[in-house]
């Protein structure tokens, strides 16, 4: 390991496995701007080229270039993959999920029925060989959950109070550090494994122990397998890495193991920036190594993360749409110490966006703090300005929370890298709830009686607090059959869907989160409004169900910086938080809960009745912590300051608002524009607002991507949507009026 | 004193410096035929609004203004109620809030009361935007059914006590793009010490819908948008490059 660590300080990341120690003693801060960015390559140029002509293809042939149909994927079931076989030398990074680029791996171990479904939506059938072993032989996840559900539960998802739950893929949002394997190497980090094996449960085998033991003997089978990967592709990765090359496909090959083996929803790359600049840094100080390399390193790394693909089922496309993998990426940020970690290669990731032009993965996340330096902070801004294909989250409130070494394990959640892990929880449907409050427990969609029977509202007139004591009643019930869903969920996970190559590069004593979501926030403070402020008419059907409403009056509306209304939403989340902390959570993990959709928003407001807001049936609801459509009558800064006093605090897995700006209402040049958002960022985040997604173009643009998607300008044309990035034309028709239709801020 | 307001805005950022809290004054005397706010015309439907009340609005945003931003006050024409926007600019002084008027000068006047009022107004005013709507007054008549003198006067003032001005001008194919007109403009702007920007603004029809509205005729129907090149040669020859 000498060699490897030549130059690097520091003593105690050498005595155990620490990465945040290593990165803290030798990372460099840069405080320049961007003017030493190198072009791409010639190789760039033509692997991404051609990659462009791959993604062409797969879109004419319906969103699948190809499925596999005999191979279950596993580390080592494939030879070696390149992004065209004629130009492998090429590529600095190697390594696909498959043997061919954007074909489509096999994954039955969520769910066979799922995986073969995928298939054949794309016109492919999986060998029946293959769904007998998994249908008969083996059990999957999917089976296990639905083996152990109660008739409440199932009746909960079927109507959509609770929706998007991961019992029919991977969970997701567990964020290996791959950074370990490029500092460590394998085999350090296997004796490590053995070690914590060979303690484990020795005096008290019970039945975590005995659990415990298990996961750790499949970690360590992971890592060996892992280095049975790379053999396949030429390398060793049993030893640290000795340059920034071998750090960059080391890391990668720690990330390949953990796609090539789980299809979650979220499959987070994370911290990973500032951790490579130690390495390249060394290199351009010894002389090996050129910015134009080094830039060459992170665009390839980068190419790697936009070509991450999963088969998935058209009912999950219509949850998380545009293909999405959110391949999170961090950067920036400031450290417990107060140094900000900055370094050049936050401007390298950054600048791929100009290499290679705008792209939804990976999904790059600059950690904001207004003590960020200046030229950095233009930096990022200036590329949101011309690509919209970044986020940004505020490190302030996030660093007292999670240290200065977390990971973004899915659209905006925090998890300290290697420390912890979080189980992800889709969302309660907190609008279905309120109706539900109002007529008994009664789905107005399938008829079912699916809450409790309490007594229904029976007034012509809503009465506030009527409503808010059932209400309340029927958040406790949702609450506490949602906690329990997940706990049997991430059970079976463990169980039969175990993440054994990420969990192999976090600790083995890891801490856990319990993710909770919330969906329909905005439309449930705006009817809590209207029926405290304004008179709110109940209109009945034939059976006496209310399923519909007439508001007579104004009322205060969340997202326009009026207390009133923003009280409520305060209320509403810190209300829901507290029910879910009520509640046993699996496997000692702390209960959290966000606000975030995703592009989810658009199928929960289908399945969804009309509200008290004035929100008629089956409209789509705001995403994430977004005010509703049409509700912000006092213009952005107005409907930033709702959503910034939100307290992150009962929200730890995040608040997602996304905010589009027209380029003619940010400024006159593009310098106006780059300054002026960075006056936005500095003063949302200074407030304690927890996540912002920028977006900078007309409704003029996007109308003419919907009905001219064949533009080659639009090919890679990027816009955020709750928590990540999607290409436009990768969206459903109905998410793209919906994109439209919402608040487009303008001056007058 | 109250003032008549039409409406507030909390992102402003092509009014003045930075970002900005807009304020829209009710009234204006003038009739430009390409207005895209005619809504502030007439004082009918006004909110009352006091100094404070306004202030105490803006800074909910200061977060957002850095160093820069502060509080633009347009209209409407915000020089019609020059008493309130003294007292709103005295007490913006008082909480250190940066301060801008958008104006296009119509109702300036060297005759008291107003001039020892705008004199005293300027001490307190860190930004003057002034609309420059045409050089040739029977052509401005023409626009916006008043002559230029008065304004081109109030700019030879502004300079006079070195106040900083930001000149605008709003281009309308057709009325105000006539490449002679904008010399002449020039030549007038280099008659100035104390321009610190030039800015076109293109003509745009977004404003177009509120005519419809308020049941005026909008005469300006089958004019388009200048092009790009058309707005690049107007600010070249302002700025004095061609």
């Amino acid at each position: 390991m000498k060699d490897a660590w030549r130059g690097f300080v520091g003593r105690k990341w050498k005595e155990d496995v620490n990465v945040r120690e290593f990165i803290q003693n030798n990372y460099t801060m840069y405080d320049g701007d961007e003017s030493f960015l190198a072009a791409p390559t010639e190789a760039t140029n033509k692997l991404w080229g051609r990659l462009q002509e791959l993604q062409k293809e797969e879109r004419a042939k319906g969103g699948v270039l190809e499925c596999e149909t005999e191979i279950v994927s596993s580390l080592t079931s494939y030879g070696p993959g390149y992004i065209d076989e004629s130009m492998k030398d090429l590529e600095q990074i190697v390594g696909l999920q498959t043997d061919k680029p954007l074909k489509r791996a096999f994954m039955p171990y969520g769910g066979i029925k799922m995986a073969a479904q995928a298939a054949a939506t794309y016109g492919y059938e999986v060998n029946p060989e293959l769904v007998k072993v998994f249908t008969d032989y083996h059990k999957t996840h999917n089976q296990a959950v639905f083996d152990a559900y109660s008739p409440e539960m199932k009746r909960a998802r079927h109507s959509h109070i609770i929706t998007g739950l991961p019992d029919t893929y991977g969970r997701g949002r567990i964020v290996g550090d791959y950074r370990r394997v490029a500092l460590y190497g394998l085999d350090y980090l296997i004796k490590m494994k053995e070690k914590d094996l060979l303690y484990c449960g020795g005096r008290n085998m019970s039945e975590e122990h005995i659990r415990l033991r298990e996961e750790i003997a499949e970690q360590i089978r992971a890592l060996r397998g892992m280095k049975k990967m790379a053999e396949i592709y030429g390398y060793d990765i049993s030893l640290p890495a000795t340059n920034a090359k071998e750090a960059v496909q080391w890391l990668y090959f720690g990330y390949l193991a953990a796609i090539k083996t789980q299809n979650g929803a979220a499959m987070s790359v994370g911290r990973i920036s500032t951790f490579l600049d130690i390495y390249i840094q060394r290199d351009l100080e010894e002389g090996t190594l050129t910015e134009e390399q080094a830039q060459e390193l992170i665009d390839h790394l980068v190419l790697k993360f936009r070509m991450v693909k999963f088969a998935r089922i058209p009912s999950y496309n219509e949850l998380f749409s545009g293909d999405p993998v959110w391949v999170t990426l961090e950067m920036a940020g400031i450290g417990m110490d107060g140094r900000h970690m900055v370094t050049k290669n936050d401007f390298r990731f950054l600048h791929t966006l100009e290499n290679m032009g705008p792209a939804p993965e990976p999904n790059l996340t600059v950690l904001w703090s207004s003590r960020l330096p200046e030229s950095f902070k233009k930096y990022a801004a200036k590329i949101s300005v011309s690509t919209s294909s970044i986020q940004y989250e505020n490190d302030c409130v996030m660093r007292p929370v999670w240290g200065d070494d977390y990971s973004i394990c899915c659209c905006v959640s925090a998890t300290q890298t290697g420390k912890e892990i979080q189980f992800f929880g889709a969302r309660a449907n907190l609008a279905k709830c309120l109706i539900y409050a109002l007529n008994g427990g009664v789905d107005l969609n399938t008829h079912e009686q699916v809450g409790p029977e309490i007594q229904p509202v029976t007034s012509e007139y809503l009465d506030y607090d009527e409503v808010m004591h059932k209400f309340n009643a029927m958040m406790s019930w949702l609450v506490e059959l949602y906690v329990n869903t997940l706990n049997l969920i991430h059970y079976m996970h463990d169980k039969y869907y175990y993440e054994a190559a990420e969990m192999a590069l976090i600790d083995t004593y890891t801490r856990r989160t319990f993710a909770t979501g919330i969906a329909g926030f905005s439309h449930v403070v705006d009817s809590l409004c209207a029926i405290k402020y304004a008179k709110v008419k109940t209109i009945r059907n034939d059976e006496g169900l209310i399923v519909d409403y007439e508001i007579e009056g104004d009322f205060p509306r969340y997202g326009n910086d009026d207390e009133r209304a923003d009280s409520i939403a305060i209320w509403l989340l810190k209300a829901f938080m507290k029910k879910v902390r009520e509640h046993h959570t699996y496997r000692h993990s702390e209960p959290t809960t966000s606000i975030l959709t995703i592009t989810s928003n658009v199928v929960y407001g289908k399945a969804t009745g009309a509200t008290p807001d004035g929100r008629k049936a089956g409209a789509p609801f705001a995403p994430g912590a977004n005010p509703a459509y049409g509700a912000e009558k006092n213009g952005l800064l107005a409907s930033l300051n709702s959503v910034a006093k939100l307290p992150y605090e009962f929200a730890l897995d995040g608040i997602s608002n996304t905010q589009t700006i027209s380029p003619n209402a940010l400024g006159h040049t593009d310098e106006e524009r780059r300054d002026n958002l960075c006056h936005i960022l500095d003063g949302y985040f200074d407030q304690g607002a927890h996540h912002l997604n920028v977006n900078v173009f007309g409704v003029e643009k996007l109308r003419d991507c919907m009905e001219h998607p064949e533009k080659p300008e639009y090919a890679n044309f990027t816009i955020r949507v709750s928590g990540y990035a999607v290409k436009f034309i990768d969206l459903t028709r109905e998410q793209q009026l919906d994109v439209i239709s919402r608040t487009e801020h303008k001056v007058l | 004193m109250n003032g008549l307001i039409h409406s507030t805005e909390s992102f402003g950022s092509v009014d003045g410096p930075g970002v900005r809290f807009l304020i829209f004054t009710k009234g204006c005397a003038m009739r430009c035929q390409y207005c895209h706010n005619p809504d502030t015309w007439r004082n009918d439907g006004a909110l009352s609004m006091s100094p404070d009340e306004l202030l105490d609005k803006a800074e909910r945003y200061r977060s957002y203004w850095g160093t820069e931003g502060g509080v633009t006050v347009s209209g409407g024409e915000p020089l019609l109620q020059i008493d309130f926007l003294l007292e709103l600019f005295e007490k913006a002084k008082q909480r250190g809030i940066n301060t801008c008027i958008d104006t296009a000068g119509q109702p300036f006047t060297r005759q008291e009361p107003f001039f020892s009022k705008f004199e005293r107004l300027c001490t307190l005013t860190d930004l003057f935007l002034v609309d420059i709507k045409h050089i040739d007054s029977a052509q401005h008549r023409r626009i916006t059914r008043h002559g230029n003198e008065n304004i081109l006067d109030m700019l030879r003032y502004l300079s006079d006590v070195k106040k900083p001005v930001w000149i605008r001008h709003v281009l309308v194919p057709g009325l105000t793009d006539d490449d002679d007109a904008l010399r002449r403009t020039r030549a007038f702007i280099e008659t100035l010490d104390n321009v610190q920007k030039i800015e076109v603004l293109p003509y745009h029809s977004l404003g177009a819908y509120k005519w419809q509205e308020l049941g005026i005729d909008y005469p300006l129907k089958d004019t388009q948008p200048p092009s790009a090149e058309r707005v690049k040669n107007a600010e070249d020859i302002l700025n004095g490059r061609i």
